[in-house]
């Protein structure tokens, strides 16, 4: 056997540092020299247990926002006592105009049941925009035609006046089905409508994608392989794709969070005394000129959670790039 | 070797024709991009066979049709003595085993999201092959044939050069050892330093496992490094057809000749008495071929007929087969080899021509390019 030279001229690279690296470690490495994105992944995780710990710390710190106190509002109107909107050592936000409720105890829970709402119809919008976007984009003809003309059919639609007409019939259909009745069933049909108007334009993106990387000869070499076309999907094509399908859902999170927010506004999601940042904003909005920090309290953490999303998406993209310089 | 064998690969009238549609609404085929039309050649276990021509001449779409990675529109392909031209997409999962290709783009052809051993070990996992310890020895045992650094086994394609890459691609190929390869001009991206290197690896491939090539390239020179046998390509057609020393030192076709022609030569002086044969005109689109012989348009032996009558191509001397009314055959000018009016035969030799003499001929005829590095036995006729 003729051994080859093992030296490549100008061309060799040297064998001393010898790793065993996935590629979420060399995204990790990456990611954990961007300060700025480390900053927004600790808020976003933080964010993220205190809403799932919510019960535990409104407990903790005894307030809840169910329950109305009294004492912490004027007879006469209703409105908070004290300043602040009622900043005190028990409400450590402020109460609610009129019934006292808790603020912080609210803005918990709310953050907690936009965050489900919000997270679970991206996880739905992400899964079924990347399976249907990549078999439209590498199966093309028929296929891709049908797929395509039901994501124009879903984007034509008058995508907001579908939700809020169609809301009651269809949370009763929900509760029928078994969901249970009142706030799981809206959240529910929330979490439906959010994925069903969603997941095109995401379909569309990961389409173009495919239809630049089906291109690339290693597709080819693949084939010439032998392998299946579930392997040339989801083995050598999606892979390639996660740099613009993490982007979009990070971006998409944020804006569901919105979304969510101005439906509850406008009376399609949770019921009192449940509440969302919707609902939180929805109240808010009357008393804006007496309280405005029952405005602000739930307008920025909504900042806090769109800015952050985004910048991690930017660094998600950037470290995910496998032309960026290497590790 | 065996003159009964049968040949690893063999492709009959192969044709491929890409359909032109009209832009619009609803569009319409208005024509076809004839890539490959009717290309006839085999390949021997454990020989090359050189496929050269210019950019856009077929030689891709001919490789592709070869291993079914695309349609062709009529022909026949046998690996190894079956006929494969029918088979289903599943049915030619297991005759995959057989086949493989190397690419021209080393950095499109390896997958950047996947580690070496992961591109190196697909074909294992594809064909549910398993290799006796495990598939990551057998990866690792490849990478070394190959020279590269076996413990680079988890590192991505971004973290290679080109020439490294080259050589994984070629692990892939070779790691099921199949019967033939097609190498889609695996050099061409190259420097030329590594060039050499790579074309090295791939005879000592060829000689330990006893794999036939089809070395695609765009220029002689470097396929005169590792062919056997040569077919020069125009137009998606084969021109000449013959054993490297018999093209290399006895060219047929002009459009041989020209390509020869552009080989730089190492003497100076010698390069610079040499007469260049500069093709005129530009490379006719293979939508709308010249009618006739596809080259004359741009030939200089070119008479009437040949815009009428196309040549076929023909076994002109034993072995060296050629698709041209007038062959230039050295010291003798051109010779009519169909039954042609012999008015029409040119006198090459004749005073007054302006380009094809004799002396040309002879210059023609003795040396093109460095001399290989080892010699290489042109083996049997391969057609028929
Ligand atoms: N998928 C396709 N659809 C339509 N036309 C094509 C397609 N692939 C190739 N062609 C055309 O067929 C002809 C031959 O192309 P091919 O890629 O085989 O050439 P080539 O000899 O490999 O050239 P190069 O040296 O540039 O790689 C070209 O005119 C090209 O434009
Ligand atoms: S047939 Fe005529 S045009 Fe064609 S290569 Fe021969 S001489 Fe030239
Ligand atoms: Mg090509």
């Amino acid at each position: 056997m003729v051994k080859v030279a093992l030296i490549d001229g100008p061309d060799s690279l040297t064998g001393s540092e010898v790793a065993s690296r996935s590629l979420r470690k060399i995204v990790w490495t990456r990611l954990r020299r961007d300060k700025l994105a480390m900053v927004c992944l600790f808020i976003l995780i933080a964010l993220y247990l205190i809403a799932i710990f919510a019960p535990v710390i409104c407990g903790l710190l005894g307030v809840d926002p169910y329950s109305f106190d009294k004492e912490s509002i004027s007879d006469s109107g209703g409105g908070p006592v004290g300043t602040w909107g009622g900043i005190s050592t028990e409400h450590p936000l402020g109460v609610e105009w009129g019934t006292g409720r808790d603020i912080f105890a609210q803005l918990l829970y709310g953050l907690r049941i936009s965050l489900l709402i919000a997270t679970t119809a991206t996880i739905l919008t992400v899964f079924f925009g990347t399976v249907l976007g990549i078999i439209s984009g590498y199966a093309g003809g028929k296929t891709d035609a049908v797929i395509g003309r039901t994501m124009d059919l879903i984007l034509a639609f008058p995508f907001l006046l579908i939700i809020l007409a169609m809301s009651g019939v269809l949370t009763q259909r929900l509760t029928a089905l078994g969901v249970p009745d009142g706030n799981p069933s809206r959240i529910t049909y929330l979490i439906i409508v959010l994925s069903i108007f969603g997941w095109p334009y995401l379909a569309r993106i990961v389409r173009g994608q495919v239809l630049s990387v089906r291109e690339r000869e290693f597709v080819e070499a693949s084939i010439a392989m032998g392998a299946s076309r579930y392997r040339i999907l989801f083995k050598e094509i999606l892979p390639n794709l996660w740099a613009p399908i993490l982007v979009y859902a990070t971006l998409t999170l944020p804006t569901y969070v919105g979304t969510e927010a101005a439906l509850s506004f406008l009376g399609v999601g949770v019921l009192p005394p449940d509440t969302s940042f919707g609902g939180m904003l929805g109240n808010s909005v009357s008393y804006f000129s007496v309280v405005p920090s029952y405005l602000f309290i739930p307008g920025v953490v909504l900042v806090v959670l769109v800015v952050t999303f985004n910048l991690v998406g930017d660094a998600v993209r950037d470290a995910l790039d496998p032309r960026a310089g290497r590790v | 070797m065996n003159e009964s064998q049968e040949p690893a690969l063999r492709v009959t009238d192969l044709r491929t024709y890409f359909p032109v549609r009209s832009k619009g609404l609803f569009p319409k085929t208005v024509g076809q991009v004839k890539a490959v039309d009717g290309v006839s050649f085999s390949v021997q276990p454990g020989q090359t066979l050189g496929l050269v021509g210019e950019s856009g001449c077929g030689k891709s779409t001919t490789g592709r049709s070869v291993l079914r990675l695309i349609e062709r529109t009529s022909g026949r392909i046998e690996f190894d003595g079956l006929d494969v031209t029918e088979m289903s997409s599943r049915e030619m999962v297991p005759i995959r085993r057989k086949a493989a290709m190397i690419f021209q783009d080393p950095y499109n052809a390896l997958n950047p999201r996947h580690t070496v051993g992961a591109i190196i070990g697909a074909p294992f996992a594809v064909q549910g092959v398993k290799p006796p310890g495990g598939v990551r020895k057998a990866v690792q045992e490849l990478m070394e044939r190959v020279g590269l650094n076996p413990e680079h086994y988890n590192r991505y394609p971004a973290e290679f050069s080109g020439g490294q890459r080259q050589r994984i691609g070629i692990a892939r190929a070779v790691a099921l050892k199949p019967k033939f390869i097609v190498c889609d001009e695996p050099v061409s991206a190259l420097d030329v330093s590594i060039q050499a290197q790579v074309i090295n690896l791939l005879r000592d491939l060829q000689d330990d496992f006893g794999i036939a090539y089809l070395f695609i390239a765009h220029d002689l020179a470097v396929v005169r490094q590792i062919a056997h046998h040569v077919a020069v390509m125009y137009l998606g057609q084969v021109m000449e057809l013959a054993t490297r020393e018999d093209l290399y030192s006895r060219p047929l076709h002009p459009y041989t000749h020209a390509l020869l022609s552009a080989i730089p030569i190492p003497d100076p002086r010698a390069q610079r008495q040499r007469e260049h044969i500069m093709l005129s005109g530009d490379l006719p689109s293979p939508a709308a071929p010249p009618s006739g012989c596809v080259f004359h348009t741009r030939c200089f032996q070119a008479q009437d007929i040949c815009a009428v009558e196309k040549p076929e191509i023909i076994e002109f001397e034993p072995g060296h087969k050629v698709a041209c009314h007038f062959p230039i055959v050295e010291f003798l000018g051109t010779a009519p080899i169909t039954g042609l009016d012999p008015g029409l035969t040119k006198q090459t030799g004749a005073a007054g021509e302006d380009r094809g003499s004799n002396d040309l001929i002879r210059e023609i005829g003795t040396d093109y390019g460095a001399a290989p590095n080892t010699p290489i036995d042109p083996g049997p006729a391969i057609w028929r």
